[in-house]
C-alpha cells in the first residue's frame, strides 16, 4: 500500500538518506560533529596541525595496508621484501616513502600540535581529559614508531631495538625476565620481529584509532579552545548561535583543505627529492641488513626520539645501576599528563600572560631542540654537558610551572575573540 | 592574507630545505664524485665497468638484468652479449661467481653492492675506488685511504696503475715524530690516464647509485610535476577558502 511521503520531517523526503536516518543517526552525527559543530572563528596557523595529524594518520593506515601486502615479517626475508617493494612492486617505492616520511611527519605535526596547546592553554579546564587522551596518543605513537622502525630489519633496526629493549633490563628484580618476555628470545630475533609486526599493524593502530576518536569526541563535547583562550559560548545571537563561532563545515573544511595542500607541498618535496632527508628519516646503516655481529659505528635512534634518548644518556649511573636514566626518560613523558594541573595561571592564552611564562616556554622549546641534537650526536665533546643542562631545563619548565605561572603578571582578557584568519 | 603568505613561505622553504638536504646528502668530508643519475651514458659505462671488473666477486642481488637494461636503455641483444656473464635469463638478478668459501680467501665474503651507495654514499664509492695504495704490510700488498685495512685487493690496478702513500711528518702530543698519511700519488701508470680513471670510477659510482635506488631518476622527474600540480591546487584551495570566508567578520 503506497502512502504519501511524510512531509513533516524534511529528512524523510530524501529517500536514501531518509531511509538510512531512520535506522542509523547519519545526518545527526554529521550535524553534531561537523556541519553544526561551532568552532571559534579566530583559529590561526597553529590550528592546522590537528587536522594534519589526522591526515597523516590516514596516510599511515592506508600506505601501511599496502606495505603489509608485500612485506614478509621474518628475520630471513624482511630486508629483502622491503627491497622487493622498492624495486619490483608497482608504485611500491612511493608507498614505502609515503609511509617512512609519514612517520617523521607524524611527529613533526604532533610536536607542533602539542606546542600549540602550551601556547594557548588548550590543556586547561575543561579540556584536561582531551589533553590526557592526546598524551596517550603520543605515547602509543612512540611505541608504534619504534616497532615500525624495527620491521625493515636493517642493521640500525636491529641495534636500535637492542638498545631500547635492553633499557627495560635495568629495572630492578623484574628487569632480566621482562626483557626476555618482550623479545620472546634471548636476543633480538625472528620472534621479536614477528611480535613487533603484530603490534605494529594490528594492536597499536587499533588502539590509536580508538584514542583519536575519543580525543575528537572529548574535543567536540567541550568545544575547541582558541588563540585568545576565552570561552566562545558566552555570547550568542538571537538564534542561539555563538557570535564568535562558525560551523566547522564548510569554513574549517575548506580552510583545512588549504592547510593539507600546504603540508603536501613540503611532504612531497621530501618524498620526491630527499626521502632519506640526509639520513635523518632513513638512516644509512639501515640499508645494510641486520647483523648481530657488527654494530653500526654510531647507534642513534630516529630524530623524533633523540630528545628523550639524550635525557637517558645525560643521567649518570648511580649506586651501580643505569636505571635512573630510564626513569628520567619515562618521567619526561609522564610529567606531560600533569600539565593541566601544574599550570596555575588565571588566563589560558600566552597572549594575555606575563613575561615569565613566555620566557619559560622559550627556554623549554630551545632546550627540547638542543636535546634532540645532543641525542643525534655521539656522546663526546660538549654534548653530554649540554644534554645535562637541557634535561634540567626541560624538567624545570614543568616542575616550577605552579610557581611561575602563579606569580606571573597577566593582561586583561577580552570578552570576544580578536580577529580571524 | 599575511598568514597565507607565511604559509606559502613555509611550504617553499620546506621544499627548498629538502632540495638542499638532497644535494648535501652525498657523503660528508669526501671529495665530490660529480655523479649524475640522469646521465644515461655514464650509467651505461658504469654498468659495463661493473660487469667486467666487479661482478666476478660482488653481486647485485636486488638488481634484475632486464630492469637495468630498460632503465639504462640497453638493447636486449647487447645486454645478453656484453653484460650478462653469470646468467642467461634476463629476469635474473646479478649474482657473482664467488664460491661460498670466498671468506677463506679474503677473510670476508665480498659484500653485495646493491645498496652500498645508499648505506655509504656515491662519494664514498668514488673515493674508495681511487683510494688504493701500496702497503706491503697488507695481505694483498695494498691498503685503502677510505677503508683502512680493507680486505679487497687492488683489482683495478691494471687500469688505474699503482699509487704510493704520501706521508707528512708531524710531532705528536709527546713531542716525538710521527708520520701522518695525507694522500696518495701515482707510482706506476695504468692503462688509463688519471682523468680517464676518475671518469671510470665516477661511472661505477653512478651506476651503483642507480643500483641502490633504480627509481631515483624517475622519482625526481615525477616530483617536479607533483609539486607544480600542488602549487596550482593550492591556488584553487586558497581561492575557495577566501570565497567561503568572505562572510566571516
Amino acid at each position: 500500500m503506497a502512502s504519501a511521503p511524510d512531509t513533516a520531517d524534511p529528512s524523510k523526503t530524501r529517500r536514501l538518506v531518509g531511509w538510512i536516518d531512520e535506522r542509523f543517526p547519519m545526518t545527526k552525527l554529521w550535524k553534531e560533529q561537523v556541519s553544526e559543530y561551532y568552532a571559534p572563528k579566530n583559529f590561526n596557523f597553529w590550528y592546522y596541525f590537528g587536522s594534519l595529524a589526522l591526515f597523516v594518520l590516514v596516510n599511515q593506515l592506508v600506505t601501511g595496508i599496502f606495505l603489509t601486502m608485500n612485506y614478509k615479517p621474518s628475520a630471513a626475508e624482511a630486508f629483502s621484501s622491503v627491497e622487493y617493494i622498492m624495486r619490483d612492486v608497482d608504485g611500491g617505492w612511493l608507498i614505502r616513502y609515503l609511509h617512512s616520511t609519514g612517520a617523521s611527519a607524524f611527529f613533526i605535526v604532533v610536536y607542533l600540535h602539542m606546542f600549540r596547546a602550551l601556547l594557548y592553554g588548550s590543556h586547561r579546564k575543561p579540556r584536561e581529559l582531551l589533553w590526557i587522551f592526546g598524551c596517550l596518543i603520543f605515547l602509543l605513537l612512540m611505541a608504534e614508531a619504534f616497532m615500525g622502525y624495527v620491521l625493515p630489519w636493517g642493521n640500525m633496526s636491529f641495534w636500535g631495538a637492542q638498545v631500547i629493549v635492553s633499557l627495560f633490563g635495568s629495572l630492578p628484580v623484574i628487569g632480566a625476565g621482562l626483557v626476555e618476555w618482550i623479545r620472546g628470545d634471548y636476543v633480538i630475533a625472528d620472534a621479536t620481529l614477528n611480535r613487533f609486526f603484530a603490534l605494529h599493524v594490528a594492536a597499536l593502530p587499533l588502539a590509536l584509532v580508538f584514542l583519536v576518536i575519543a580525543h575528537l569526541m572529548a574535543l567536540h563535547e567541550v568545544g575547541s579552545n582558541n588563540p585568545d583562550g576565552i570561552d566562545i559560548k558566552k555570547h550568542k545571537d538571537d538564534k542561539g548561535h555563538y557570535l564568535d563561532g562558525i560551523p566547522f563545515h564548510p569554513y574549517y573544511t575548506v580552510k583545512d583543505i588549504m592547510g593539507v595542500t600546504g603540508f603536501l607541498l613540503i611532504f612531497c618535496g621530501v618524498i620526491f627529492f630527499a626521502p632519506t632527508f640526509g639520513g635523518l628519516f632513513l638512516e644509512g646503516p639501515n640499508f645494510e641488513p641486520a647483523n648481530p655481529l657488527q654494530t653500526p659505528p654510531h647507534i642513534a635512534p630516529v630524530w623524533y626520539f633523540t630528545p628523550f634518548y639524550a635525557m637517558l644518556r645525560a643521567v649518570p649511573s648511580f649506586a651501580g645501576t643505569q636505571v635512573w636514566g630510564v626513569l628520567v626518560m619515562g618521567a619526561a613523558i609522564v610529567v606531560l599528563f600533569f600539565v593541566p594541573w601544574l599550570d596555575r595561571s588565571p588566563v589560558l592564552s600566552i597572549r594575555y600572560r606575563g613575561p615569565l611564562y613566555k620566557i619559560a616556554l622559550a627556554i623549554f622549546s630551545v632546550s627540547f631542540i638542543i636535546l634532540g641534537v645532543c641525542g643525534l650526536k655521539p656522546p663526546s665533546g660538549i654534548y653530554p654537558q649540554l644534554a645535562k643542562i637541557c634535561t634540567a631545563l626541560y624538567f624545570a619548565f614543568f616542575l616550577l610551572m605552579p610557581w611561575y605561572t602563579k606569580i606571573d603578571s597577566v593582561k586583561p582578557v577580552p570578552e570576544r575573540v580578536t580577529g580571524h584568519a | 592574507m599575511r598568514k597565507h603568505l607565511i604559509l606559502i613561505a613555509v611550504a617553499l622553504f620546506g621544499t627548498a630545505l629538502s632540495l638542499g638536504v638532497a644535494s648535501a646528502e652525498e657523503g660528508e668530508g669526501l671529495p665530490h664524485a660529480g655523479a649524475d643519475i640522469n646521465n644515461i651514458e655514464s650509467l651505461q659505462r658504469g654498468a659495463r665497468n661493473f660487469m667486467n671488473y666487479c661482478s666476478g666477486c660482488h653481486s647485485l642481488k636486488y638488481v634484475r638484468y632486464n630492469r637495468m637494461a630498460k632503465d639504462l636503455e640497453i638493447p636486449e641483444p647487447e645486454l645478453q652479449a656484453n653484460l650478462m656473464f653469470t646468467s642467461d635469463k634476463p629476469f635474473d638478478t646479478v649474482v657473482s661467481s664467488m664460491p661460498a668459501d670466498a671468506e677463506a680467501w679474503f677473510g670476508k665474503q665480498p659484500p653485495d653492492l646493491s645498496l652500498m651507495a645508499r648505506a655509504r654514499s656515491v662519494d664514498y664509492i668514488y673515493a674508495f675506488l681511487k683510494g688504493f695504495y701500496v702497503d706491503k704490510a697488507r695481505p694483498w700488498g695494498v691498503n685503502n685511504l677510505i677503508l683502512p685495512a680493507t680486505s679487497m685487493p687492488a683489482v683495478l690496478s691494471s687500469v688505474q696503475g699503482l699509487q704510493k702513500p704520501v706521508y707528512h711528518s708531524e710531532k705528536d702530543e709527546h713531542g716525538s715524530d710521527i708520520m701522518v698519511l695525507t694522500g696518495v700519488e701515482l707510482m706506476t701508470p695504468g692503462a688509463l690516464k688519471p682523468e680517464e680513471y676518475d671518469q671510470f670510477a665516477r661511472d661505477i659510482a653512478n651506476f651503483l647509485d642507480y643500483a641502490g635506488e633504480p627509481i631515483k631518476a624517475k622519482r625526481e622527474s615525477t616530483g617536479i610535476f607533483v609539486i607544480l600540480f600542488l602549487l596550482v591546487f593550492f591556488a584553487f584551495a586558497y581561492a575557495l577558502k577566501k570565497e567561503y570566508w568572505k562572510d566571516v567578520h
